[in-house]
Formats: structure tokens, sequence, C-alpha cells
């Protein structure tokens, strides 16, 4: 990342951008009506997890997408694709990335227009076009990943406050404490830009997908997932 | 994506406008936005829409429901509608957001409808249930009905926000209990053409009358409208779809 290129990152990791993450929990609703996630030590300490596990997940799968755009090997998305879903165990999760990647597409086209929009499919992963957002922007892999990583925990620390009431200065202060492991996850995650895709990490939280399978289940909710 | 060459191909793509503003295309369908405040009428306006409109116009619907499928499912279960012409969008607890600035979870259902109801002509996005600020995106809608009730004060078209200013109908429903709750109408009226300029307000009782005959008569106009726009431009250039 370098000074030229980081008003971009920005853009892109803005919770502001319209590209449909809004409604999306990632996982906390049910957690906070499982209890699992109550005040703001256990939302850091949900936060944490979900940075290790399927943070560092769409964080390797962006850097590694970004740097396949970057190299002109568009082709290699493809592969990523399959990777990814051979490491999304919940159909109900596979499908919620699916549509905020077909989303944030959508929004990338007008946002910077290119033509690799045009091949990525109907409704590619989330991280990968993540990624190729970043490519696309002028940001190379570690930012990409960076991107990936803070939107993996900015979302739930959102939805937290909607949900909870929490106090949104210590969620956020619970963020900036997050701040240092997901630089080390993002300098991890840059390590397989270039990497086979078989070879991209594996991490998985069972009770994510255990919770995000039970959630679309219910009948009233407030999050899509 | 905005491209310079001419429509004399078939193939389905992404039009996206760069200017902000939905255009009208040939063949597409008419949208309309309404939106309002908790418990105005917004569903009940609907299910009269779908009901006076449904065997002249091929139309489908969005709810943006804060419960996701409380307002699909009223829809459903009523009859006005059956299910594959119904869509709910869940709006993360921010039902403003979801039509105004993040709307892409109400685009992609509009764009689901399109591609699974051949030659829809009217697709109907009812917003959740909001406050005075909410408005719809030009981005997503070409028209908006904003339903505000006199149960909730005649003091609110005085009160204005882009809803009761902008929105191009303004519906005051329930006028049935304006008695009862001490609304003024006339006031109501007065405050609305202050705000409002020439843009219609209409006032409206679905009780007594069921098939919100003026809103419906608004919409065939809108509709008739559209494909004298729209055929306009598929005389003219076709360079800016």
């Amino acid at each position: 990342m370098t000074g030229e290129t980081t008003a971009a990152l920005l853009l892109l990791a803005d919770g502001r951008l319209p590209a449909g993450g809004h409604a999306h929990s990632g996982g906390l609703e049910p957690s906070v009506a499982a209890d699992r996630v109550r005040d703001v030590a256990s939302l850091e300490t949900f936060l944490r997890g979900r940075a290790m596990t399927s943070g560092l997940l769409a964080a390797a799968f962006s850097a590694s997408a970004c740097a396949a755009v970057l190299a002109g090997a568009n082709g290699r998305l493809g592969v990523l694709e399959e990777e990814l879903d051979a490491r999304q165990p919940s159909p109900v999760l596979r499908q919620t990335s699916r549509k905020l990647g077909r989303q944030l597409v959508r929004a990338m086209r007008v946002i910077r227009p290119h033509d690799c929009w045009v091949g990525l499919g109907r409704s590619p992963h989330h991280p990968i076009v993540l990624g190729a957002a970043a490519a696309v922007s002028g940001l190379r892999p570690c930012a990409a990943a960076l991107a990936a990583v803070h939107d993996a925990v900015a979302g739930p620390a959102t939805a937290a406050v909607r949900l909870l009431g929490l106090d949104p200065f210590a969620t956020h202060a619970a963020l900036a404490r997050l701040g240092p492991l997901l630089d080390a996850i993002a300098a991890d995650a840059e390590r397989y830009a270039d990497a086979d895709p078989a070879h991209l990490p594996a991490g998985s939280a069972p009770l994510l997908d255990l919770a995000a399978e039970h959630h679309a289940t219910w009948e009233v909710r407030l999050f899509a997932s | 994506m905005p491209h310079d060459h001419d429509h004399t191909h078939d193939h389905p793509h992404p039009h996206v406008d760069t200017a902000g503003v939905l255009p009208r295309e040939p063949g597409r369908a008419l949208r309309i936005g309404i939106g309002g405040p908790v418990g105005s009428g917004k569903t009940a306006l609907v299910a009269a829409l779908c009901r006076s409109l449904g065997a002249e116009v091929n139309l489908a619907v969005v709810t943006n429901d804060i419960y996701t499928t409380e307002d699909a499912d009223f829809l459903l279960r009523n009859g006005v509608l059956p299910n594959e012409r119904v869509r709910a969008v869940e709006t993360g607890a921010c039902p403003h957001t979801a039509i105004r600035d993040d709307i892409s979870a109400n685009l992609e259902a509009l764009e689901d409808l399109e591609e699974s109801i051949p030659g829809v002509e009217l697709l109907l996005v009812e917003s959740g249930g909001d406050n005075l600020t909410a408005t719809f995106s030009r981005g997503l809608v070409h028209k908006q009905i904003y339903v505000v009730d006199v149960a909730g004060g005649d003091k609110v078209p005085r009160k204005g926000g882009p809803g009761v200013t902008r929105a191009d109908l303004l519906v005051i429903n329930k006028t049935d209990l304006a008695d009862r709750v001490n609304a003024d109408l006339s006031v109501m009226d007065r405050d609305s053409r202050a705000q409002r300029g020439d843009l219609p307000t209409v006032f409206l009782s679905l009780t007594e009358d069921p098939t919100a005959a003026p809103v419906a008569a608004w919409v065939r106009g809108c509709l008739a409208e559209g494909a004298a726009e729209t055929s306009g431009v598929a005389s003219g250039t076709a360079a800016t779809g």
C-alpha cells in the first residue's frame, strides 16, 4: 500500500459503501439471541474469533483475487471460486457470500468501471469480488486482505450497536483494540497472494456455520444473515 | 454500464445509470416506491392497488418490512398476489438505508422479479415503516408515493420532510377517522399545497374505497406516461439507455 492509494482503500472499506453489507450481521444476530454476545467484552471475543477464522479466509481469498486481476490472470478467479466453496460448509453462508458478491459487483460497475466485472459470473463470492475491486482501485493484495478482514468485524460491530444498544464509543474502542490483530491477519493473508489456490487457508468457525443455518429458519429477524 | 452502441441487439445486460436517476427503458417495468410512517397504511394500499390493477397490469411487489416477511406474508395470506410475485428484503434494522443510502438488496429483488416474471410492467417497492425523513433513492424507483394518515396528526404535512414535500404523490389516508382524532382535513390540504406546490395530493379512506381508486388512477397515468416516453426514446436516439 502506498500513500497514493490510501484514499482508494478507505473508500472500499468504508461502511457507507453502498454494496448491501448494512443488512448483514455476520452471525451476530443469532449469537445475541443465544446469549453468546451480550456486552462489549463478549462482542470483542466474538469479533476476535471471527477475524481469525472467516476473516482470515476472506482476507486470503481477497489477496489472491487481487493478485490474479493485477496479473491479468482473471481465469484464476474461477479456481478461487471453487476453492472458497469447498471451505464454506454452510449452504446459507455460501449463498450469503455470493449474494454480497453480486451486490458488490453491481456497485463497482458504476464506482470503478472495468472489464473484469463482465467476466465474474452471475454471483461470485464476496471476498473474490472485493479482491478484484481492490485491484481495480489500484490497490495491492495486502490492502485487499485488510479490507476483507476489516469488513469481517466492522459489520457485526455495527449490528451489535443496533441490536443490543451497546455504547457506540465502547464498541469502536473494541475495534481499535483489534487493530493490531487485523494488521497481522492481513499480513498473513498477503503471503497467499500468489500461492496455488488449493493451498489457501481453510479456517472455519463451526458455531458461526451452525448459527447461520439456524438464523435462516427464523420467522422474524432483523438482518439477512 | 454506460455504452455508446445502438440497441440493435437483444442480449440482456445490466443498464447502469451514471447520472443517478433511473431511466425508463422500453420494455422494462415502471418502479414505484411506496413509503411513509409506521401504521399509515402502506401495506393496505399496496394490497388495494394489487386488487385494482392486478387484472389489467402485470405487476409484482417488493416489501421492506422491519421484521423481514410480515408485510409479504400479509399480501400472500390475503390472496392479493401469488408467492412468485412477492419478494421480501431484509433491511438490517434500517429500513430507510435500504431504500435510500444502500439500495443493493432492493435492486437485486427487483431484477430477480424482472427475470422471473416475463413482461412484468409494474413493480411496487413498499418501504418499511419509518420516519418523516425517509425517501426513496432516484436510483431505485421512477416514482414514489408517500402515505401519511390523519391519525398521525393533522400537523404532519406542515412538518414536511422529503416524503411530504417531494414525493410524486402524497396520500393522506384514513380520512374516515378524521372526526375521531380531531384532525382537520382542510388544514392538511392547505399545508400539503403549501409544501408541495403543483405536486398532487389525494385523500383516501380504504374503508370507504377499498379499490384506492384515485391512487390506482394515478398509477395508470404513470404507466401511460411512461409508455409514451419510452416509445419516444425508442424512435429517437437509443444511445442514452
